[in-house]
């Protein structure tokens, strides 16, 4: 199972071999719903970075890794070794929290089917995330629209300029204060 | 009167193909760097359908997002609004009747083989044949009349509902997709006789616009794209969703790489479709088109979702991100001809730019859904 060893590899890039927090996968029940919008006031922890194995059913992904942005080229070449394809980036403000993610999807042309998340997290006054253009030359359209709705400046990429938005934008409409 | 150009041999000119321009099917532009007929650098400039679908994702409830994803693909856009709402009943973990997720499963499957009818006329056209783009019309009049009857519009379809359906299908629905099978089955005969052959066609796609496995990899293409590379990789086989598994039908694949295999994958893949709507309609269950119970305001719980389908162009995901409000938080359209188009600008460097351009037929581009 590819799914097994692509953790094994990615969980060595992780110093201490943390052990893995068990999430509970989401209520799918009307019922639980209810019982978890009640209990909702209690504030969650920050999560630690490290690999988490998610139900499929419920999310739509196996492995989901949050890491530091200096740890994300060394994580995306083991998905290109394993020979993952990019499907996706996208960014989500946190405005709450002061940051900006960046989400990384991956997945397999074969049948070991093997859905791969990578966030990571940048503070929103100065985003800042290196580039995975060089290794994935589709993440080069990604990564510009990231930086186009963002803002987020993705390090080393060869041609940061808007892609969907007018030459001449400033702005970033995704962001959760923008105004227009 | 401006003066001549005089251009040195080696020396380069700028040529830009689009925004308006009938070989880009839609406002999509491309700046080509030229030497003489030969393209030494190609940049494509996107941006000018955009309508940033996200942005409406956030700022709207679930229910009223629903016509929005029929805007981004023109031609195939109950696959696109069919991901929506698994999306969405994957999230909320709302239960679909049995026979909803059938005849959605029919009616995606008679949108995709309308798209395709639409690319396979219009990418002859390309190359210089108009005739078959007729042809093409009829049967395609044809398939939107039956979804129009059903979903009550021609083009852009909001049909679907978390948890079912918009209505249930009427009495003439399911006499009349069955007379469509054979009128298809003899129009793709009619097809493989009047244009597969025929050797100018063959002689334009034929080892032109070679796309290696290793680019559509780095790339992220998915759907005919990928399977004309000799990639096995087809949603509904290798993520299974909605009914699909109960279905027998192949997955089209050729190892050639070049524009005719995509031409081909494409092709075959109508008759394949075929099959599945010709089961569906076998199987089709009774009762409900709705669930009985299912919440009155779409809340999923907080967290992050995923869920791909199949589309007439590729592999479609959208991702939720909901802090358990009425609104997603973050609405994210993965949309497949977006990395399909993205390997055009490496594929057609050194290429004839007529050459180039039945590379970007063959690509299947549908302008609104790249820019979103």
């Amino acid at each position: 199972m590819i799914k097994d060893t692509v953790k094994k590899a990615l969980q060595e890039l992780f110093p201490v071999p943390e052990p893995v927090v068990e999430e509970t996968p989401p209520a799918e029940t009307a019922e639980g719903e209810k019982t978890d919008a009640k209990k909702k006031p209690k504030k969650e922890e920050p999560r630690v970075n490290g690999v988490l194995e998610r139900d499929y059913n419920a999310c739509g992904y196996h492995l989901d890794v949050q890491l530091d942005p200096s740890e994300l080229l060394a994580a995306v070449l083991i998905l290109d070794k394993a020979e993952f394809f990019i499907e996706s980036i996208t960014g989500v403000d946190w405005i709450k929290e002061n940051q900006l993610e960046v989400v990384y999807d991956f997945s397999r042309y074969d049948f070991d089917l093997c859905r791969v998340v990578i966030r990571t997290r940048t503070p929103r006054t100065e985003p800042k995330v290196p580039t995975i253009s060089k290794i994935f030359s589709g993440a080069n359209w990604h990564e510009r629209e990231t930086h186009d709705f963002f803002g987020i400046k993705f390090e080393g990429h060869p041609h940061l300029i808007p892609l969907l938005l007018p030459e001449d934008a400033d702005f970033h409409p995704l962001l959760k204060d923008f105004k227009p | 009167m401006s003066a001549p150009i005089h251009i040195q041999p080696g020396e380069t000119f700028t040529l830009n193909v689009g925004p308006q321009h009938p070989a880009t099917h839609g406002v999509l532009r491309v700046k080509l760097e030229m030497d003489g007929e030969y393209i030494v650098h190609s940049e494509t400039v996107l941006g000018y359908i955009h309508r940033m679908h996200e942005l409406m994702g956030e700022n709207r409830t679930y229910p009223q997002v629903l016509p929005n994803l029929s805007r981004m693909d023109y031609l195939g856009a109950l696959g696109y609004t069919h991901g929506h709402v698994l999306a969405i009943e994957r999230a909320a973990g709302i239960e679909v009747p049995e026979r909803a997720e059938y005849i959605r499963a029919i009616t995606v499957e008679l949108n995709r083989i309308a798209s395709h009818l639409f690319w396979f006329g219009a990418f002859v056209m390309d190359l210089g044949g108009f005739t078959p783009l007729m042809y093409a019309i009829e049967d395609r009049e044809y398939i939107l009349d039956i979804l129009e009857r059903v979903t009550g519009s021609r083009l852009t379809y909001c049909y679907y509902r978390f948890g079912g359906l918009y209505n249930d299908i009427d009495d003439e629905f399911v006499p009349a997709t069955k007379a469509l099978i054979p009128r298809m089955r003899e129009s793709l005969k009619k097809y493989d006789a009047l244009v597969t052959g025929n050797i100018i066609l063959q002689k334009r796609l034929k080892d032109i616009g070679p796309l290696s496995k290793e680019l559509c990899r780095k790339y992220g293409a998915t759907g005919p794209v990928a399977r004309g590379s000799g990639i096995d990789f087809d949603v509904r086989k290798n993520e299974p969703y909605s009914v699909y598994p109960e279905f027998d039908f192949d997955v089209p694949v050729y190892h050639e790489c070049d524009s005719f295999a995509r031409y081909k994958v494409r092709m075959d893949e109508m008759e394949q479709s075929l099959r599945i709507i010709e089961q569906g309609l076998e199987k089709l269950p009774d009762g409900p088109i709705m669930p009985e119970k299912k919440p009155k305001l779409i809340k999923p719980p907080a967290g992050d979702y995923y869920q791909a389908v199949e589309t007439a162009r590729g592999s479609f995901g959208i991702r939720i991100v909901s802090d358990g409000g009425k609104n997603a938080y973050r609405f994210k359209l993965r949309s497949p001809t977006y990395s399909n188009m993205h390997l055009f600008d490496e594929a057609c460097e050194g290429m004839l730019i007529m050459d180039a351009l039945a590379l970007m037929g063959s690509l299947d581009l549908v302008i609104p859904e790249i820019d979103r």
